[in-house]
Protein backbone atom coordinates (compact mmCIF):
# COMPACT_ATOMS: atom_id res chain seq x y z
CA UNK A 1 0.00 0.00 0.00
CA UNK A 2 1.08 3.43 -0.73
CA UNK A 3 1.31 6.17 1.44
CA UNK A 4 -0.48 8.99 0.81
CA UNK A 5 1.81 12.42 0.57
CA UNK A 6 -0.01 15.27 0.49
CA UNK A 7 1.35 17.67 -2.29
CA UNK A 8 4.05 20.59 -1.24
CA UNK A 9 5.72 23.28 -2.98
CA UNK A 10 8.75 25.34 -2.38
CA UNK A 11 8.04 28.98 -1.51
CA UNK A 12 10.98 31.84 -1.09
CA UNK A 13 13.31 28.48 -0.18
CA UNK A 14 10.81 26.66 2.31
CA UNK A 15 9.15 23.77 1.64
CA UNK A 16 5.27 24.06 2.91
CA UNK A 17 2.08 22.01 1.96
CA UNK A 18 -0.03 23.08 -1.03
CA UNK A 19 -2.81 25.05 0.17
CA UNK A 20 -4.12 27.40 -2.73
CA UNK A 21 -5.59 26.53 -6.05
CA UNK A 22 -3.64 29.39 -7.22
CA UNK A 23 -1.17 32.00 -7.01
CA UNK A 24 -3.67 34.79 -6.65
CA UNK A 25 -4.98 32.08 -3.34
CA UNK A 26 -1.79 31.67 -2.31
CA UNK A 27 -1.02 35.39 -1.86
CA UNK A 28 -3.78 36.44 -0.50
CA UNK A 29 -3.70 33.63 2.37
CA UNK A 30 -0.08 35.35 2.83
CA UNK A 31 -1.70 38.72 3.75
CA UNK A 32 0.14 40.01 0.22
CA UNK A 33 -2.47 42.66 -1.18
CA UNK A 34 -3.38 42.00 -4.53
CA UNK A 35 -1.94 43.89 -7.13
CA UNK A 36 0.54 45.51 -4.30
CA UNK A 37 2.71 48.10 -5.59
CA UNK A 38 6.52 46.47 -5.60
CA UNK A 39 5.31 42.68 -5.14
CA UNK A 40 6.99 40.56 -8.07
CA UNK A 41 6.42 36.61 -8.18
CA UNK A 42 8.34 34.02 -9.87
CA UNK A 43 6.68 30.21 -10.65
CA UNK A 44 9.98 28.07 -11.54
CA UNK A 45 11.79 30.08 -12.63
CA UNK A 46 10.04 32.76 -15.10
CA UNK A 47 8.13 35.39 -13.66
CA UNK A 48 4.67 35.96 -13.47
CA UNK A 49 3.05 38.83 -14.02
CA UNK A 50 0.84 40.34 -11.70
CA UNK A 51 -2.16 40.01 -13.86
CA UNK A 52 -1.82 36.03 -14.48
CA UNK A 53 -2.00 35.49 -10.44
CA UNK A 54 -5.46 34.43 -10.44
CA UNK A 55 -5.81 31.83 -13.75
CA UNK A 56 -2.25 30.82 -12.44
CA UNK A 57 -2.45 27.17 -10.98
CA UNK A 58 -0.12 26.04 -8.23
CA UNK A 59 0.58 21.94 -8.50
CA UNK A 60 3.12 19.74 -6.86
CA UNK A 61 7.26 20.58 -6.54
CA UNK A 62 6.30 24.47 -7.39
CA UNK A 63 9.00 26.52 -6.95
CA UNK A 64 7.78 30.45 -6.13
CA UNK A 65 9.61 33.00 -5.72
CA UNK A 66 7.58 35.99 -3.60
CA UNK A 67 9.80 39.58 -3.84
CA UNK A 68 9.62 43.54 -3.25
CA UNK A 69 12.53 46.55 -3.36
CA UNK A 70 14.38 46.87 -0.31
CA UNK A 71 17.04 49.15 0.47
CA UNK A 72 19.86 48.46 -1.31
CA UNK A 73 23.15 50.16 -2.85
CA UNK B 1 13.78 69.43 -24.67
CA UNK B 2 17.03 71.99 -24.62
CA UNK B 3 20.10 70.24 -24.35
CA UNK B 4 21.33 71.52 -20.63
CA UNK B 5 25.07 71.86 -21.13
CA UNK B 6 25.42 70.05 -17.60
CA UNK B 7 24.05 66.87 -18.24
CA UNK B 8 24.43 63.68 -19.50
CA UNK B 9 22.29 61.02 -20.94
CA UNK B 10 22.24 57.09 -20.41
CA UNK B 11 20.35 54.93 -23.14
CA UNK B 12 18.75 58.37 -24.35
CA UNK B 13 17.37 59.46 -20.44
CA UNK B 14 19.01 63.25 -20.00
CA UNK B 15 20.23 62.99 -16.05
CA UNK B 16 21.20 66.62 -14.90
CA UNK B 17 22.71 65.07 -11.28
CA UNK B 18 25.80 63.37 -11.57
CA UNK B 19 25.44 61.45 -8.07
CA UNK B 20 23.57 58.38 -8.05
CA UNK B 21 22.85 57.12 -4.49
CA UNK B 22 22.07 53.83 -2.37
CA UNK B 23 19.00 53.35 0.23
CA UNK B 24 21.13 51.08 2.41
CA UNK B 25 22.47 51.00 5.78
CA UNK B 26 20.94 54.89 7.18
CA UNK B 27 20.65 55.12 10.64
CA UNK B 28 16.77 55.15 10.24
CA UNK B 29 13.85 55.74 7.58
CA UNK B 30 13.80 59.91 8.11
CA UNK B 31 17.83 60.21 7.79
CA UNK B 32 17.15 58.12 4.41
CA UNK B 33 14.93 60.38 3.22
CA UNK B 34 17.11 63.41 4.18
CA UNK B 35 20.03 62.75 3.12
CA UNK B 36 18.92 61.26 -0.62
CA UNK B 37 17.24 64.68 -1.09
CA UNK B 38 20.88 66.58 0.19
CA UNK B 39 22.49 64.27 -2.05
CA UNK B 40 20.78 65.83 -5.12
CA UNK B 41 20.34 62.37 -6.87
CA UNK B 42 18.17 61.69 -9.20
CA UNK B 43 18.87 57.71 -9.23
CA UNK B 44 18.29 55.79 -6.69
CA UNK B 45 19.17 52.56 -6.18
CA UNK B 46 17.40 49.54 -4.08
CA UNK B 47 17.45 45.83 -3.68
CA UNK B 48 15.66 42.91 -4.63
CA UNK B 49 14.87 40.72 -2.05
CA UNK B 50 12.15 37.93 -0.60
CA UNK B 51 9.10 39.39 1.19
CA UNK B 52 9.05 38.58 4.72
CA UNK B 53 5.75 36.30 4.91
CA UNK B 54 5.32 37.41 8.72
CA UNK B 55 4.54 41.25 8.43
CA UNK B 56 4.62 43.22 5.61
CA UNK B 57 7.27 45.92 5.73
CA UNK B 58 7.34 49.27 4.20
CA UNK B 59 7.22 49.84 1.07
CA UNK B 60 10.65 51.86 -1.20
CA UNK B 61 8.05 52.28 -3.61
CA UNK B 62 5.53 54.22 -2.03
CA UNK B 63 8.70 55.59 -0.29
CA UNK B 64 10.61 57.29 -2.92
CA UNK B 65 8.45 55.96 -5.81
CA UNK B 66 7.91 59.16 -7.97
CA UNK B 67 10.25 61.32 -7.04
CA UNK B 68 12.96 59.27 -8.16
CA UNK B 69 14.08 56.81 -10.92
CA UNK B 70 14.86 53.65 -9.07
CA UNK B 71 17.40 51.75 -10.39
CA UNK B 72 17.05 48.25 -9.04
CA UNK B 73 20.31 46.00 -8.21
CA UNK B 74 20.98 42.18 -8.63
CA UNK B 75 23.35 42.29 -5.28
CA UNK B 76 23.58 38.82 -4.09
CA UNK B 77 23.78 37.10 -7.07
CA UNK B 78 26.41 34.68 -8.14
CA UNK B 79 25.44 33.62 -11.33
CA UNK B 80 24.40 34.83 -14.58
CA UNK B 81 21.42 32.72 -14.37
CA UNK B 82 19.94 34.08 -11.01
CA UNK B 83 21.48 37.77 -12.19
CA UNK B 84 18.88 37.47 -15.03
CA UNK B 85 15.80 36.17 -12.91
CA UNK B 86 16.35 38.94 -10.50
CA UNK B 87 16.45 41.60 -12.86
CA UNK B 88 13.76 40.24 -14.56
CA UNK B 89 11.59 40.43 -11.23
CA UNK B 90 12.60 43.80 -10.77
CA UNK B 91 11.17 45.01 -14.15
CA UNK B 92 7.74 43.48 -13.17
CA UNK B 93 8.35 44.94 -9.42
CA UNK B 94 9.12 48.42 -10.18
CA UNK B 95 8.28 48.71 -13.66
CA UNK B 96 11.52 49.75 -15.35
CA UNK B 97 14.22 48.08 -17.46
CA UNK B 98 16.75 49.59 -15.79
CA UNK B 99 19.08 47.63 -13.87
CA UNK B 100 22.18 47.70 -11.70
CA UNK B 101 23.86 44.47 -12.62
CA UNK B 102 25.88 42.70 -10.32
CA UNK B 103 27.53 39.06 -10.84
CA UNK B 104 30.01 38.54 -7.82
CA UNK B 105 32.53 36.46 -7.82
CA UNK B 106 34.22 36.36 -4.74
CA UNK B 107 32.48 36.45 -1.30
CA UNK B 108 35.06 38.28 0.82
CA UNK B 109 36.39 40.98 -1.69
CA UNK B 110 32.97 40.95 -3.49
CA UNK B 111 34.78 41.22 -6.90
CA UNK B 112 32.54 41.02 -9.77
CA UNK B 113 32.28 38.11 -11.98
CA UNK B 114 33.92 39.04 -15.42
CA UNK B 115 32.25 36.50 -17.15
CA UNK B 116 29.12 35.51 -15.50
CA UNK B 117 28.46 39.34 -15.76
CA UNK B 118 28.97 39.48 -19.38
CA UNK B 119 26.83 36.35 -20.73
CA UNK B 120 24.43 38.32 -17.97
CA UNK B 121 24.47 41.18 -19.65
CA UNK B 122 24.03 39.81 -22.96
CA UNK B 123 21.23 38.24 -22.07
CA UNK B 124 19.42 41.02 -20.71
CA UNK B 125 20.34 43.77 -23.45
CA UNK B 126 18.39 40.88 -25.71
CA UNK B 127 15.79 41.19 -23.73
CA UNK B 128 15.21 44.89 -23.67
CA UNK B 129 16.81 46.04 -20.38
CA UNK B 130 19.16 48.76 -19.61
CA UNK B 131 22.02 47.43 -18.19
CA UNK B 132 24.19 48.92 -16.02
CA UNK B 133 26.87 46.43 -14.99
CA UNK B 134 28.94 47.05 -12.08
CA UNK B 135 32.35 45.57 -13.23
CA UNK B 136 36.15 45.76 -12.56
CA UNK B 137 38.42 48.91 -13.32
CA UNK B 138 39.43 47.08 -16.07
CA UNK B 139 39.78 48.81 -19.83
CA UNK B 140 39.11 45.61 -21.21
CA UNK B 141 36.21 44.00 -19.22
CA UNK B 142 34.39 47.86 -19.42
CA UNK B 143 34.81 47.40 -23.47
CA UNK B 144 33.51 43.63 -23.78
CA UNK B 145 30.42 45.20 -21.32
CA UNK B 146 30.17 48.16 -23.60
CA UNK B 147 30.63 45.99 -26.78
CA UNK B 148 27.69 43.42 -25.45
CA UNK B 149 25.25 46.60 -25.04
CA UNK B 150 25.66 47.99 -21.90
CA UNK B 151 24.59 51.13 -21.51
CA UNK B 152 27.02 52.39 -19.34
CA UNK B 153 29.52 50.78 -17.13
CA UNK B 154 30.00 51.21 -13.32
CA UNK B 155 33.87 49.85 -12.54
CA UNK B 156 35.09 49.88 -9.15
CA UNK B 157 36.85 52.31 -7.45
CA UNK B 158 37.86 49.98 -4.63
CA UNK B 159 35.60 47.10 -2.50
CA UNK B 160 32.34 47.51 -2.22
CA UNK B 161 31.83 49.43 1.26
CA UNK B 162 35.67 49.89 2.13
CA UNK B 163 36.32 53.42 1.90
CA UNK B 164 39.34 52.77 0.16
CA UNK B 165 38.19 55.31 -2.64
CA UNK B 166 40.23 55.19 -5.70
CA UNK B 167 42.77 52.28 -5.65
CA UNK B 168 43.38 52.62 -9.15
CA UNK B 169 42.98 55.94 -10.66
CA UNK B 170 45.19 55.83 -13.91
CA UNK B 171 43.04 52.62 -14.53
CA UNK B 172 39.75 54.34 -14.31
CA UNK B 173 41.08 57.40 -16.59
CA UNK B 174 41.97 55.02 -19.19
CA UNK B 175 38.84 53.67 -18.66
CA UNK B 176 37.13 56.91 -19.22
CA UNK B 177 39.08 57.74 -22.34
CA UNK B 178 38.65 55.12 -24.02
CA UNK B 179 34.80 54.13 -23.31
CA UNK B 180 32.33 54.54 -25.94
CA UNK B 181 29.34 54.50 -23.15
CA UNK B 182 29.10 56.49 -20.00
CA UNK B 183 31.21 55.68 -17.33
CA UNK B 184 30.03 55.69 -13.37
CA UNK B 185 32.17 54.90 -10.63
CA UNK B 186 30.83 52.72 -8.24
CA UNK B 187 32.08 51.47 -4.78
CA UNK B 188 34.63 52.19 -2.89
CA UNK B 189 34.20 56.00 -1.94
CA UNK B 190 35.06 57.15 1.31
CA UNK B 191 34.83 60.92 1.31
CA UNK B 192 34.36 64.19 -0.90
CA UNK B 193 37.50 63.82 -2.28
CA UNK B 194 37.23 60.52 -3.68
CA UNK B 195 33.88 61.45 -5.48
CA UNK B 196 35.78 64.64 -7.07
CA UNK B 197 38.36 62.60 -8.23
CA UNK B 198 36.34 60.21 -9.97
CA UNK B 199 34.71 62.87 -11.91
CA UNK B 200 38.03 65.07 -12.43
CA UNK B 201 39.44 61.32 -14.43
CA UNK B 202 36.78 62.02 -16.55
CA UNK B 203 33.69 59.92 -15.29
CA UNK B 204 30.07 61.02 -16.12
CA UNK B 205 28.71 60.13 -12.36
CA UNK B 206 29.60 58.41 -9.34
CA UNK B 207 27.37 56.03 -7.23
CA UNK B 208 27.93 55.58 -3.79
CA UNK B 209 26.03 54.30 0.17
CA UNK B 210 27.99 53.48 2.69
CA UNK B 211 30.06 56.63 2.36
CA UNK B 212 26.84 59.20 3.48
CA UNK B 213 24.65 56.04 5.24
CA UNK B 214 27.37 55.19 7.55
CA UNK B 215 29.00 59.03 7.97
CA UNK B 216 28.45 60.39 11.33
CA UNK B 217 26.01 62.77 9.80
CA UNK B 218 25.05 61.11 6.79
CA UNK B 219 22.92 64.35 5.94
CA UNK B 220 25.77 66.51 5.75
CA UNK B 221 28.08 64.24 4.12
CA UNK B 222 25.05 63.70 0.94
CA UNK B 223 25.54 67.68 0.80
CA UNK B 224 29.50 67.31 0.52
CA UNK B 225 29.37 64.40 -1.93
CA UNK B 226 26.62 67.00 -3.69
CA UNK B 227 29.27 69.65 -4.09
CA UNK B 228 32.49 67.33 -4.55
CA UNK B 229 30.72 65.68 -7.79
CA UNK B 230 29.83 69.42 -9.09
CA UNK B 231 33.23 70.51 -8.48
CA UNK B 232 35.08 67.69 -9.61
CA UNK B 233 33.02 67.87 -13.00
CA UNK B 234 33.62 71.59 -13.25
CA UNK B 235 37.33 71.13 -12.88
CA UNK B 236 37.21 68.33 -15.77
CA UNK B 237 35.33 70.85 -18.24
CA UNK B 238 37.79 73.99 -17.17
CA UNK B 239 41.05 71.48 -17.84
CA UNK B 240 43.96 70.81 -15.27
CA UNK B 241 47.34 72.50 -15.64
CA UNK B 242 49.69 70.38 -17.02
CA UNK B 243 51.84 68.44 -14.30
CA UNK B 244 55.75 70.03 -14.04
CA UNK B 245 58.86 69.14 -12.45
CA UNK B 246 60.01 72.05 -10.85
CA UNK B 247 58.67 75.16 -9.48
CA UNK B 248 57.46 77.83 -12.01
CA UNK B 249 56.72 81.32 -10.55
CA UNK B 250 53.55 82.82 -10.91
CA UNK B 251 54.17 86.39 -10.23
CA UNK B 252 56.12 88.29 -12.95
CA UNK B 253 59.75 88.07 -12.84
CA UNK B 254 60.28 91.28 -14.68
CA UNK B 255 60.31 95.06 -12.34
CA UNK B 256 61.63 92.85 -9.03
CA UNK B 257 63.07 95.20 -6.38
CA UNK B 258 67.05 95.65 -6.62
CA UNK B 259 67.64 94.28 -9.68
Amino acid sequence: MTRHIPPHIQVNGQREPLAAPTLDALLRGKGVVPGARGVAVALNGAVVPAGRWADTALAEGDDLEIVRPFSGG
Amino acid sequence: MPHLPDSFEIAGRTLTSRLFIGTAGYPNRQVMLDSITASGAEVVTVSIRRISLEGYAESMVDLLGSDYVLLPNTAGCSTAREAVLTARLAREALDTNWIKLEVIGDRETLHPDVEELRRATEELVADGFTVLPYCNDDPVSCRKLADAGAAAVMPLGSPIGSGLGIANPHAIELICARSSVPVILDAGIGTASDATLAMELGCSAVLLNTAVAKARDPRRMAAAMRSAVEAGHAAREAGRIPKRTYAQASSPQLGLIGT
